[in-house]
Formats: structure tokens, C-alpha cells, sequence
């Protein structure tokens, strides 16, 4: 596609798009949100840059295979689900270390496996996304 | 402790298509893949045992308790599906080893058929409809990675076709999904049963019924919606067209018999009344179409359809005596169709084509191949005492026990025909001698190639004969499974747990 004004509109876009992504990752669990629409966010911003800068360049840009990132993200969610067996609990029941406080309301921040889980689902949904989305820019 | 014996069958095939992945450019990538598939069939293994302990085994995923969280669940019928399924896999997986070239096994085959067995897997051991749903997708995706790998013209026409159909039968499923839930407020299948009963609009519930009716019946290939089938089945790799062939259409009876014996059960005289007419039309026009074809594969694509009448008659007759067959016929059609698909592999590598008038001349040059060849087709066919006779013995005796004497001679009738497709190959294939005046000699193929690919055709023909020889442990898991289905109500407190 030839716009310049396509062109120019999608750096600010596509860069909305990444931020508005990872906020929906981080938002997820105690919010709506997380890494499945997090995820298709990211592929939607990988999309309108390659609509506006060909595909090539945005195959540049991602630097990894899309297929690749797919299954790796696979790989962190099942390992991610898998961490329960240490604290005896059925499998991928969340495990939650709270800092500053004992739950959701008091504590200011916590490490979790639910978040490690949802990084996982972000990169099976945006791999397998602009794989998909990449053969079709070929086909055509 | 139980929540790990649900997970291992999904997981270990998710975890080896990850590794299989990172190993896709080295030789290392099949045998992972294949280690992967021994140790699921391990995993499904020792979910059986659980099973034939406890009678049904639930698990609640991330702890949260049922209707809330994802229950995954083993009845009867799941477990001994899971078992079928990790088999099947691990056949295809020793088959692959001899077929699939290194082209293939590069652009990520075995990642792609682990997602697959992990997917099938998922539908059969989940307790929730919308995880179900998720399952049924995560098959579609990697199954349509598995029918355009390779990329040509043909099969890029055949995944269109599939990927096509079957996003409507999932898009009626999901809709159907979403106004379940707006009537009940629930997903969890056990607990659907109450909630479904409790509706007040019982005509909405019917009409609910209908659209998973027609979602499965897409998914299932049932007359008339089972047109993508033949379309798309002829054109993979044979270890591929052999799982889909095994599998896939299996995972949409699967789903309607699970739905249509513990959910909706309002209306039986309408929603299975029509499912019986259903059923003898796809017999009837399944075998009809197999008639008229002249390729190996689309004869065994059409006998798909035919075939699937059986079992969801099976669903659809409604008794103990009718639903046990159902269960039986779902079981033997995975071993028996998988190793029909393995064997036309074996027959287009020995004498160089599909299509039945281009080859020819193995029984003479390939004896051992005809032999594998006639144990599951005889047994598809119904022949005692293989296992296909059992299989429709037990339906057509259901069928005439109710007094539909029509039904049951549309059964024999396409038993019948059946024969007549079978004999076509045998004198296509194997008697005539080869039009090109080739000699289709099992040295055609070499060793690597030729060993693994039979291995798993004799271990499938094995188990038709052992079934069909020794069918009462069969018969009376079957059994057992059936009544479960009537009387879900271990099913339902096994999963929901004792309710104050």
C-alpha cells in the first residue's frame, strides 16, 4: 500500500497499539484482560505495519519466526503450569508471593506464576497470529 | 495426585511438540516425537487404570471448584477414547518415521501433529463446553497446518475447503455455546444437566439442541454436512490422512454423544428421532459415494461417512443395547480406518499411485501387504470374527430389538455394499495385474522406508484380530461405558462433588 498518510498514521499506531498490548498483559487476572487479547493487540500492531511497510520490513522488525515464538510461548505456559507441583497444589493453580502486604488490595505489587502463564499465552496468540497473517501476505 | 493423571495425556504431546519444534532441523526432531507418543500412551495408560478403579475421575484445573473453573473428567467412553487416541498416535508416529520426507519434518510436521494428538486429547477429557470449544479449534488450527504442509496446488483447494466448512460448524457450536450459557448461567457440562432440565422454555432448549446437533453433526460428517470430508482427506501425507481419518470425525461423534446423553435429553422422541434418519442417510449415501469412486483414498473417505451412520445410530436408538454398540463401533472404526489409510500408503509407495486404475499387481508381488489389507477391510465390512462384526452386530440386534426394521436393514444392506467397495480395491489393486506392467515388489521401497511403515499396519491388524477373537472384555467395557451415559449420575457428582 502507497498512503503516505497510511504510512506516516502507522508509527503512532503501531506503537499505541504495542503499549495498549502490554497493558492489557499486565492489567489481566484481577482485571479484564491478558495475554489472549494482549497478544492479538500485538498481532493487530504487527499487521498495520506490515500493511504500511511491506512485510518484509515487518519480518525484520519481529526478528524472531513467528512460528518459533509460538511455540516457545507454549513452552513458558506449560512450564509456567507446571510449577505447582512444588507447592503441592493441583496443576496451574496460580502461586502468588504478595510484596507489602497479604492479598490483592493491601499488597503493592506481587510475583506470580499467573503472570509468567499469561506472557506464555501472549506469544502462542501473537506467533501464531502473523504466521498465519504473514502466509497470507505471501499468497497475495 | 488425579489432576496429574487428567493432564499428562494433554500435556506430554504439548511439551513434545515445543521440543519437537526445536529440534525440527535435526534428525533428533522424529524421535522426540516419537518418545512423546510412547509416553502419552503410558500417560493414557495409567489414566485407564484410574478409571477401572474409580469408575469416573475428575479433576479441577488451578483449584478452582466446579461449575467455576475447568474440570477436566474421565468417564468410560473419554478414557477408552484417550487410550484409542495415544495409540493412533503412536502408530502414526512410527509410520511417519518411514514416510514423511525431511522437507516436511523441516516446516514443523512433528510439532504440528503433537498439537493435533494434544488437541484430540483436550475434547475428551474436558468437562466444560467452552473448553471444548477452545480444544475443537486448537485441532482445527493444527490440523489445517497438517493438510497444507507440503503446499501444493491441491492441497491448499482441499484446506480451504476444510478450513472453510469448519469454521461454520464451529461458529453454529459457539453460538450455540453463548445462548446455553445466557439460559443457564453455567458451562460445566454436569452441571448443565440440572440447569437444562430447569429451563422454563424447553422449545428454546430444543432449538439450542439443534445447533450443537448441526456444529457436531459438521465436525462429525453426517449427512448432509459432510462434504468437506472427501474434499480435503485424499490429498495429506498418508500418516496424516490415517490420524484425521481415525480421529477427527470421532472427536464430533464424541461430542454429540457426550452432549446428547448428559445434556440434552429434554426432548428425546424429536432431537433422536431425528438423529436416526440422519444416521441411516449417511450409511446409505456414504457407501453410495464410495461406490463411485475409482482412488484408494476416496473410496476410504466416502466409507468414512457411511461408517460415522453406525455410530451416531447407535447414539440415536437410545438404549443400553444400542448406545454399548455405539460405543464398540466408535473404537474398532479408529483401529480398523487408521490401518486402511496406513495400508493405501504402503500400496502408492509399492506401486506408485492412488488411483485405482493406474495400479495394480499386489497381491502377487506384495502377499504380505494383501494379507494386512484384508483384515481391515473384511473387518470394516463386518466379516466375523473380526471385530467389524461385533460392531454391527450389536447395532442392528439394538435396531431390531426396537422393532425398526428398516433401520436395521439399511444397516446390513450397507454392510452389503461396503463389501463391494472393498472387493473393488482388492480387484483393482491387488488382483489385476499393474497397467504399466510394473512389478510392485515390497524392495520397491527401501528398508528405512518400507520396516516402519509396516509395523504399525501389523500391530493395528493385531489388535482387529484380538478384538474380534476375545470381544467379551470389549463388549463389557463398552458395556459399562453405556450405562454411564444413560445414567450420568456418577458422572455429575464426581464432578461437582457431594452437594450440601
Amino acid at each position: 500500500m502507497n498512503s503516505i498518510i497510511f504510512t506516516a498514521g502507522a508509527r503512532i499506531l503501531v506503537s499505541l497499539l504495542f503499549v495498549f498490548s502490554l497493558f492489557m498483559l499486565l492489567r489481566g487476572h484481577h482485571l479484564p484482560g491478558g495475554g489472549f487479547i494482549g497478544g492479538l493487540i500485538g498481532a493487530v500492531a504487527f499487521i498495520v505495519y506490515s500493511l504500511a511497510c511491506g512485510p518484509a520490513e515487518a519480518k525484520v522488525a519481529l526478528r524472531v519466526s513467528p512460528e518459533g515464538l509460538a511455540v516457545v510461548g507454549l513452552g513458558i505456559a506449560l512450564a509456567a503450569g507446571m510449577v505447582s507441583i512444588f507447592f503441592g497444589d493441583p496443576l496451574f493453580t496460580g502461586q502468588w508471593y504478595w510484596v507489602g502486604g497479604d492479598s490483592y488490595e493491601t499488597s503493592l505489587f506481587s510475583i506470580n506464576s499467573v503472570l509468567v502463564f499469561d506472557i506464555g499465552v501472549y506469544l502462542v496468540v501473537l506467533g501464531s497470529i502473523l504466521s498465519l497473517a504473514y502466509a497470507f501476505e505471501e499468497e497475495t | 495426585m488425579m489432576s496429574w493423571l487428567l493432564v499428562m495425556p494433554i500435556a506430554i504431546p504439548f511439551a513434545t511438540a515445543v521440543f519437537a519444534w526445536l529440534a525440527r532441523m535435526r534428525p533428533s526432531g522424529r524421535w522426540i516425537s516419537l518418545a512423546g507418543s510412547i509416553a502419552s500412551l503410558v500417560a493414557s495408560v495409567a489414566l485407564l487404570l484410574a478409571v477401572l478403579e474409580h469408575g469416573v475421575v475428575a479433576a479441577q484445573m488451578s483449584n478452582w471448584d466446579a461449575p467455576f473453573g475447568i474440570t477436566l473428567v474421565a468417564d468410560y467412553l473419554g478414557v477408552v477414547m484417550v487410550v484409542i487416541t495415544a495409540i493412533t498416535g503412536l502408530a502414526t508416529a512410527i509410520y511417519a518415521l518411514g514416510e514423511i520426507p525431511q522437507r516436511m519434518e523441516r516446516l514443523g510436521y512433528h510439532p504440528l501433529f503433537q498439537t493435533l494428538i494434544a488437541g484430540v486429547t483436550g475434547a475428551f477429557l474436558t468437562g466444560d463446553l467452552f473448553n471444548l470449544y477452545v480444544w475443537f479449534e486448537v485441532m482445527l488450527i493444527s490440523s489445517f497446518g497438517l493438510l497444507v504442509l507440503g503446499g501444493s496446488r491441491e492441497q491448499l483447494d482441499a484446506g480451504i475447503k476444510y478450513v472453510a466448512l469448519n469454521l461454520v460448524s464451529t461458529l453454529v457450536f459457539l453460538s450455540g455455546i453463548g445462548l446455553l450459557y445466557g439460559m443457564t448461567g453455567t458451562l460445566n457440562m454436569a452441571d448443565l444437566r440440572e440447569a437444562v432440565a430447569n429451563v422454563e422454555n424447553q422449545g428454546l432448549v430444543t432449538v439450542v439442541a439443534m445447533m450443537f446437533m448441526v456444529g457436531f453433526g459438521v465436525k462429525a460428517a453426517v449427512f448432509p454436512l459432510f462434504f468437506w470430508l472427501p474434499a480435503s482427506y485424499h490429498t495429506p501425507s498418508f500418516a496424516v490422512s490415517a490420524v484425521f481419518a481415525g480421529l477427527l470425525t470421532k472427536v464430533g461423534v464424541y461430542a454429540m454423544m457426550r452432549m446428547f446423553t448428559l445434556v440434552f435429553v429434554g426432548d428425546v422422541g424429536f432431537t433422536h428421532e431425528i438423529l436416526i434418519w440422519v444416521s441411516a442417510l449417511t450409511m446409505l449415501v456414504g457407501v453410495i459415494g464410495a461406490a463411485a469412486q475409482s482412488d484408494f483414498r476416496k473410496i476410504l473417505s466416502f466409507h468414512i461417512i457411511s461408517q460415522i451412520g453406525y455410530m451416531t445410530l447407535g447414539l440415536a436408538l437410545y438404549t443400553p443395547l444400542a448406545l454399548m454398540g455405539g460405543v464398540f463401533y466408535l473404537v474398532h472404526h479408529i483401529i480398523v480406518k487408521a490401518n486402511l489409510f496406513l495400508v493405501s500408503g504402503v500400496a502408492n509407495k509399492l506401486a506408485g499411485h492412488t488411483d485405482l486404475n493406474r495400479i495394480g499387481g499386489l497381491y502377487k508381488s506384495s502377499p504380505f501387504l494383501a494379507a494386512m489389507f484384508v483384515i481391515p477391510a473384511f473387518s470394516l465390512a463386518g466379516f466375523p470374527p473380526l471385530s467389524g462384526f461385533w460392531a454391527k452386530y450389536l447395532i442392528v440386534k439394538a435396531s431390531i430389538e426396537l422393532d425398526n426394521w428398516i433401520i436395521a436393514f439399511v444397516a446390513l444392506f450397507v454392510g452389503l455394499l461396503t463389501i463391494f467397495s472393498m472387493t473393488k480395491i482388492w480387484g483393482m489393486a491387488f488382483w489385476k495385474p499393474h497397467p504399466d506392467g510394473i512389478d510392485p515388489t515390497p524392495d520397491r521401497a527401501p528398508d528405512h522406508v518400507r520396516v516402519p511403515m509396516m509395523i504399525p499396519i501389523v500391530g493395528l491388524a493385531a489388535m482387529t484380530i484380538v478384538i474380534g477373537f476375545f470381544p467379551e472384555p470389549f463388549v463389557q467395557f463398552a458395556e459399562i461405558a453405556a450405562g454411564q451415559l444413560l445414567d450420568p449420575s456418577l458422572y455429575v457428582s464426581t464432578v461437582l462433588g457431594v452437594r450440601p
